[in-house]
């Protein structure tokens, strides 16, 4: 009997511990890009630092400003989502509402598969086929650009968008839907102005959900920007904030190395922010139905 | 679908068997008594860690190293010059790996230099382009010549490709050619390889890159009618090079099989090695 | 009157949208089957025995993937050890011991959030924490317990679901039996999750299979086969996903890389079929 209580309360506290440990990974995670990162910025000066718009890390006189940095991956993931957002949702009603159940069963596992497709594979055929297919369409003489990396971003995002909204499609009550139809709005009315108006939470949470995949992603974009530390155009090469990390970091020492992981630390709190932003999406969702 | 699937994990499974047998064979090598150089068998881990540039190079040592030494283990972790000298000062690594000398700051540490590295400026094998000075190289670099006409060339828009700042290849080009700075790239890329491909991909593009990496997928032009070769290099007639050196930490306690390894990298032996790695070993 | 509504002009922005919702459709599926018809086409040509069955060597120039293929294996057989009990103990604690709803949802919380954090600061995370600060060096282990923190939500996640359709009865039939809730957990609980543990064990090795970033600075790009799992936990070792990226970006052997890039589609079918598999199971 004894014996029994004490593995009981054992196996609590191993339970109890197995719980605790997401919580601490978060919080050294957190402690660990802060004490990586904020020295750097006030030895630069945090104004210098995030809207410098020059980046020079290893010049005699380095310059560390990251706002070209910014505004690449501001734009970058801007310009997949506006791209992305459309094809995603669309697909997403035609899977749901539009779609019969035979074909929609055989589209589905596409969609998986976009998404299980590794990162470094997107980048491939972006740096083999898109890049000198935008230099040869847009007549430029280097094809590595913010554009062919918007394209290839709005490709990763897909997935993610296309089955958060189909399950937020799926979840809206088909009684809203019957009402509207018997109303005598046509079906696609009925989709347009009942079903995605309803579903609306959802389908932001994945659109927040591909924005967070978009801000992330390093490799493919490393293997189509062209990774220059220009101010970002449509059709310069460009650094993201991902790929400035990564570029820089296997070669660098000193205040350069204290920088990047200063980048990374405004990645990090970009990517906090979308994180209590989807989190607020999806309890809102909860609590709404 | 299936039948693919089935294929390759009986491959993975047969890949599996065989490595199993690969590592009871070489660990089996030195009770064979097959060091040459007599002494007792050496063993133990050879941790060498830095320069992408240098991985012919090393990958070429070792391999030969561990060959007559098969109780040792070499391994070499491409992680850039940088963190090659980080790893050789927090002692993560015994040979930290360099393509360029040390700088003021990095103190506490010795560069043995085992080879020296040509940095071969390479165009597309279209670009009828095959001579230019250093000053000519410079203007293409920094921006001032646009046009591949005002050098001889095609008319056609230069496309600089170079490497990432904080690469031991970008700072021997820039302190060379003398445009540290005020380079105006239209690509950076972080590996040598990388460099090779885009200017292979684009008629327009001129790059930088090692010489033992040079291959004829581009076209590596003469500087001031010098060709990068082995004896250009060592002779030191062709301007644009670079040393590779083994970095360690002083005063540090050496395993004897990282000793060997050094001094295995120095010898005359050695030094084909490295000619057959594509780099050219120091004048004897 | 029902004809009056159904107007042309009704009828004409309906099939537009019809029309729209049908052309992004076609789009996705479209692309997925261009990208894996040029994968192949240009990848499984280069599928050889000797580049399955070999290592690179610098000496006689080949290519070859094996090391990498291991390492994938061993990557994956290390992250699950690791993140399995953590991951279970979690799920448990959260649906059958945890009382406080306040703790409960700070739990998921702090799940929610690592599931959103990019590969990218997981990389310079490990790099920092478990290389740097734990001593572990460039190594397989370093890359495997930054893997671990990555698939946790995957793994509390799924086990989760599959516990709460563990219906009551059984739970209160143990404990009226005189189970405690250890035996209970064990006897009872676990066993009527597998499925779903399952499940998520497949989704990981997913998410491993094609993980790059996170490993590039947490287990290097080693291409060297150790002798025993032991041997190579403690060196660097690049997975495929890695060895595509240094193929491709650093070394321009894009052939190779097509040919890797076949292998991982191969693999991701292979696991989307596995977890088709297990869903139909598991919700049967």
């Amino acid at each position: 009997m004894k014996i029994k209580t004490v593995t009981e309360k054992v196996m609590n506290t191993v339970f109890f511990a197995c719980g605790i440990v997401a919580i601490a990974c978060v919080v050294i995670i957190t402690g660990y890009m802060l004490y990586a990162g904020l020295p750097a910025i006030f030895k630069i000066g945090p104004a210098k630092f995030l809207f410098g718009t020059e980046w020079a890390s290893t010049a005699a006189e380095p310059k560390f400003g990251i706002l070209p940095f910014i505004l690449t991956s501001v734009y970058g993931t801007a310009g997949a989502t506006l791209i992305g957002v459309p094809i995603g949702l669309l697909t997403a009603v035609f899977l749901s509402k539009v779609a019969p159940k035979k074909l929609a069963n055989a589209v589905r596992p596409a969609v998986e598969l976009l998404a299980g497709i590794p990162s470094v594979v997107y980048g491939l055929i972006g740096m083999m086929v898109l890049v000198p297919f935008v230099a040869k369409t847009f007549n430029l003489a280097n094809g590595t650009s913010l554009f062919a990396a918007i394209l290839v971003l709005a490709v990763m995002i897909l997935p993610s968008i296309i089955n958060v909204s189909e399950t937020a499609l799926n979840a809206v009550p088909p009684e809203y839907e019957e009402a509207s139809l018997a109303l005598g709005a046509t079906k696609m009315e009925t989709i347009f102005k009942v079903s995605i108006p309803a579903a609306k939470s959802g389908i932001a949470a994945g659109v927040v959900l591909g924005i967070g995949r978009a801000i992330g992603e390093a490799m493919a974009v490393m293997m189509v920007a062209g990774n220059v530390a220009n101010m970002p155009e449509l059709f310069t090469s460009v650094t993201f904030l991902t790929t400035a990390v990564s570029k820089e970091m296997s070669y660098s020492a000193g205040l350069q190395r204290e920088a990047l992981f200063s980048i990374a630390l405004v990645l990090f709190c970009f990517i906090m922010l979308i994180n209590f932003l989807l989190n607020a999406l999806l309890k809102h969702k909860k609590g709404g139905r | 679908m299936k039948k693919l699937i089935a294929i390759v994990l009986t491959a993975a499974m047969a890949a599996t068997l065989l490595a199993g047998c690969g590592g009871a064979a070489s660990s089996s090598a030195p009770s064979a008594g097959s060091s040459a150089a007599g002494q007792a068998a050496l063993s133990g881990k050879v941790a060498t860690n830095g320069s992408t540039s240098m991985e012919k190079v090393i990958g070429a040592l070792a391999e030969a190293f561990m060959m007559e030494n098969g109780g040792v283990d070499v391994t070499y972790d491409p992680t850039g010059s940088g963190a090659g000298i980080t790893a050789a000062t927090e002692g993560t690594a015994d040979i930290g790996l360099s393509s360029r000398g040390l700088k003021d700051s990095e103190t506490g540490l010795t560069a043995i230099t085992v080879a020296l590295d040509g940095i071969a400026i390479i165009v597309n094998n279209n670009n009828p382009i095959a001579d230019l000075t250093v000053e000519q190289i410079k203007g293409l670099a920094n921006g001032e010549v646009t046009n591949w006409k005002e050098v001889g060339g095609k008319d056609a828009p230069v496309v600089m490709i170079g490497r990432e700042a904080g690469s031991g290849t970008r700072d021997g080009f820039e302190s060379i050619i003398d445009v540290k700075d005020s380079c105006k790239y239209a690509q950076e890329l972080t590996a040598t390889g990388a460099i090779i491909a885009a200017v292979a991909a684009n008629e327009n593009a001129i790059g930088y890159a090692s010489l033992s990496a040079v291959d004829d997928t581009v076209k590596a032009i003469t500087v001031e009618g010098v060709e990068a070769s082995e004896t250009t290099v060592q002779d030191g007639s062709y301007k644009v090079q670079r040393p590779f050196n083994f970095v360690v930490k002083e005063g540090a306690e050496q395993s004897a099989a990282v000793k060997a390894f050094i001094e295995f990298a120095e010898s005359k032996e050695a030094a084909d090695i490295i000619i057959a790695a594509g780099a050219v070993p120091l004048a004897k | 009157m029902l004809q009056n509504d159904r107007s042309p002009r009704r009828r004409l922005r309906d099939n537009l949208l019809r029309g729209a919702i049908c052309v992004a459709a076609a789009t996705t599926v479209l692309l997925l089957v261009s990208l894996i018809g040029y994968i192949f086409m240009r990848g499984l040509p280069y599928i050889s025995w000797e580049l399955l069955s070999t290592s690179p060597s610098a000496l006689r120039g080949t290519i070859g993937i094996l090391p990498n293929i291991l390492n994938t294996f061993y990557m994956i057989l290390l992250a699950l050890i690791i993140v399995l009990p953590l991951g279970i103990g979690a799920a448990v604690y959260l649906n059958e011991y945890a009382t406080n709803r306040r703790f409960v949802a700070i739990i998921e919380f702090a799940t929610e959030t690592l599931a959103g954090i990019p590969s990218i600061i997981y990389g310079l995370f490990g790099m920092l924490f478990f290389c740097q600060f734990l001593g572990l060096q460039v190594s397989l282990r370093s890359g495997a317990l930054t893997l671990v923190i990555m698939i946790l939500p995957t793994i509390i996640r799924t086990t989760q679901e599959s516990l709460k359709t563990v219906p009551e009865s059984y739970r209160e039939g143990a404990l009226g039996l005189g189970a405690t809730k250890w035996t209970m957990i064990r006897t009872i609980i676990l066993p009527s999750s597998l499925d779903g543990i399952v499940t998520g064990c497949i989704l990981a090795i997913g998410r491993i299979v094609g993980e790059s970033a996170a490993l590039i600075f947490t287990a290097g790009i080693g291409a060297v086969i150790a002798g025993n799992i032991f041997q190579a936990m403690s060196r660097s070792g690049g997975t495929l996903s890695v060895a595509l990226y240094v193929y491709v970006f650093e070394r321009g052997k894009f052939d190779v890389g097509f040919a890797i890039a076949s292998i991982l589609m191969l693999l991701v079918f292979g696991i989307n079929l596995l977890a088709k598999f297990a869903k139909r199971r598991l919700s049967r």
